[in-house]
């Protein structure tokens, strides 16, 4: 099992959260996250004051799926969140090493 | 001559009379009902307007405290204004202040006072003015925000509004005050309160801002507005309750009123139109924020100058107002590195004083024949008529005004802070208002569903 973790634009949630439906990814959690990478923030102004906002909105994805999924996982992701420009963000993948249903006592791939 | 006529002809004189108090009747109804409908949209310009408007512009730990100040001023300046304050702006007295006739409201009925008004109730003079009692104090409050001890705040603008306001109120509009339009020493033309009400409270607000001193962490730390749109929101319900302000000074529902509600809505325009070119031009883009403020400045700036200028005046005194506040708030607070932190005396000392002195220019006796001769012929009003001494007068009552609030406030200031101590502790100060000063939070997102 492997973990995927995508941080990504806000505005490409919808386009990848349907791109994995379409390929038959069935569950997945969606956090509202803030931070920056090589792209530095923007400046507000408020009567004169200036203020720079270098923490921005980002989607941030947790999905896990088994092993044999991931490549076709992560190319999903990659190719529906791309937009070419600096700030698309980026997709981290690890081991887990074991999963739970609640429901059931379920272990392991049956779990996901 | 039919026979059935004969009798009526006797009482010809009867029916005059009658017939002239079923006019006076029906101008005094109407009268009164846009007077108590414009008392009402006074009260929206403090809440909600203007406790938006603030709440907006502080962060979310203090949005309730923020809210709060301008609400308890509705609620504890209508009691002091009943028990004494009523009888001191507005009492026959000296003429610096009135005298204690009216308290708890003595004699205030529903007959009318021709000092004031000889078409409507005393009664609903006396709640339209109360609800400029209210608003004048909470405008103070942006001054202080985000840092000021609740007890603090509560005392120091109820003895501010007895000390300050009700006197200045007195020599303005009072009868036999100094600076009365119509019967003073020096007349000044103040049609719903550039001096009394913007000038007194933006001066006053600088002193609070000088006297408590910066938020922990300003400049350095950032302070953006919580939420521009709750200011927004708070932006538009005071233009809309500006025209009970401006346009319910006329005491009337005539032309006068309706040339109150042009000047001001003109007013208001030309100052978004002039802030927001301003801000286009310096720093590239106009914001939503900025245009708000510039609607605010211009509507200070033509308080003094609704019911004596004519459209084009007002659209002129608004675009001077809006290049100026916006100068104020920009680049003048920064320079100085006071932190008036949510800009009352850049936009209500500014533009009161703005729009006092434009108004000594730009008076006219043809919308308002203010001043006459001994004959009743009417006088030119302002410099554009060529009464350049109108000038002078106006700036005569700017300094009262000004030297009223700079003395008061700092003498009020003292004594609070003797007293009660006016900031609050630096741990709560970080903790924010809401949670310290009223044991609740604005905003549960997230935990309560």
């Amino acid at each position: 099992m492997t973990k995927i973790e995508a941080i990504i634009q806000t505005s490409k949630i919808d386009p990848v959260k349907d791109a994995l439906h379409e390929i038959g990814v069935e569950g997945m959690t969606v956090l509202e996250a803030r931070g920056h990478g090589r792209q530095k923030g923007h400046t507000e102004f408020y009567r004169g004051r200036e203020y720079t906002v270098d923490l921005i909105p980002k989607i941030k994805i947790e999905l896990v799926v088994g092993d044999e999924r991931v490549e076709q996982v992560v190319q999903t992701i990659v190719s529906a969140a791309r937009t070419g420009k600096i700030g698309d963000g980026k997709i981290f993948l690890s081991k887990i090493d074991d999963a739970v249903r609640i429901r059931n006592d379920e272990r392991g791939d049956s779990a996901l | 001559m039919q026979v059935g006529m004969a009798p009526s002809t006797s009482a010809v004189p009867d029916r005059i009379a009658a017939l002239e108090q079923a006019a006076a009747d029906a101008k005094g109804s109407a009268d009164n009902s846009w007077m108590l409908a414009s008392s009402a949209l006074v009260l929206l310009m403090t809440g909600p307007g203007l406790a938006l408007f603030y709440a907006g512009l502080v962060r979310r730990k203090n949005v309730l405290g923020t809210m709060m100040q301008s609400f308890a001023m509705m609620a504890a300046i209508t009691v002091i204004w009943a028990m004494v304050g009523y009888s001191l702006a507005f009492g026959s007295g000296t003429s610096f202040i009135g005298g204690l006739h009216h308290v708890f409201l003595w004699g205030v009925g529903v007959q009318s006072d021709p000092d004031y008004s000889s078409t409507i109730p005393v009664q609903t003079f006396m709640v339209f003015q109360l609800m400029f009692a209210i608003i004048t104090p909470a405008l103070i409050t942006g001054a202080f925000a985000e840092r000021m001890k609740f007890s603090a705040m509560l005392t120091f603008l109820l003895l501010w509004s007895l000390m300050v306001y009700d006197p200045m109120a007195h020599m303005v509009w009072g009868k036999g005050g100094l600076l009365s339009a119509s019967a003073g020493r020096f007349p000044t033309l103040d049609f719903a309160g550039g001096t009394v009400v913007h000038i007194t409270s933006g001066v006053s607000a600088l002193v609070c801002a000088l006297y408590l001193g910066k938020r922990l962490g300003y400049p350095e730390e950032p302070m953006p507005p919580h939420s521009v749109v709750i200011s927004f929101i708070g932006a538009c319900l005071l233009w809309v309750g500006w025209f009970g302000f401006n346009a319910g000074s006329a005491l009337s529902a005539g032309g006068l009123a309706t040339s109150a509600f042009v000047a001001t809505h003109f007013g208001a325009a030309a100052a978004v139109v002039g802030w927001s070119a301003a801000e286009w031009l310096k720093r590239g883009k106009p914001s939503a924020l900025g245009a708000i403020s510039g609607s605010v400045a211009g509507l200070v700036a033509i308080t003094p100058a609704s019911g004596f200028v004519s459209p084009m005046a007002a659209l002129a005194i608004g675009l001077v107002a809006g290049v100026v506040c916006f100068w104020m708030t920009t680049s003048i607070k920064s320079r100085f590195g006071y932190d008036d932190s949510l800009d009352a005396f850049g936009v209500h000392g500014a533009g009161g004083t703005v729009g006092a002195l434009l108004t000594g220019v730009f008076a006219s006796s043809v919308i308002n024949p203010i001043f006459k001769d001994a004959g009743g012929k009417a006088l030119p009003s302002g410099a554009i008529q060529g009464n350049f001494h109108q000038i002078w007068n106006q700036l005569v009552g700017v300094v009262i005004a000004w030297v009223m609030a700079l003395v008061g406030t700092l003498i009020l200031l003292k004594i609070v802070d003797l007293v009660i101590g006016l900031r609050v502790p630096a741990e709560e100060e970080a903790e924010g208002l809401d949670l310290t000063q009223h044991g609740e939070e604005g905003y549960h997102w997230g935990t309560s569903t």
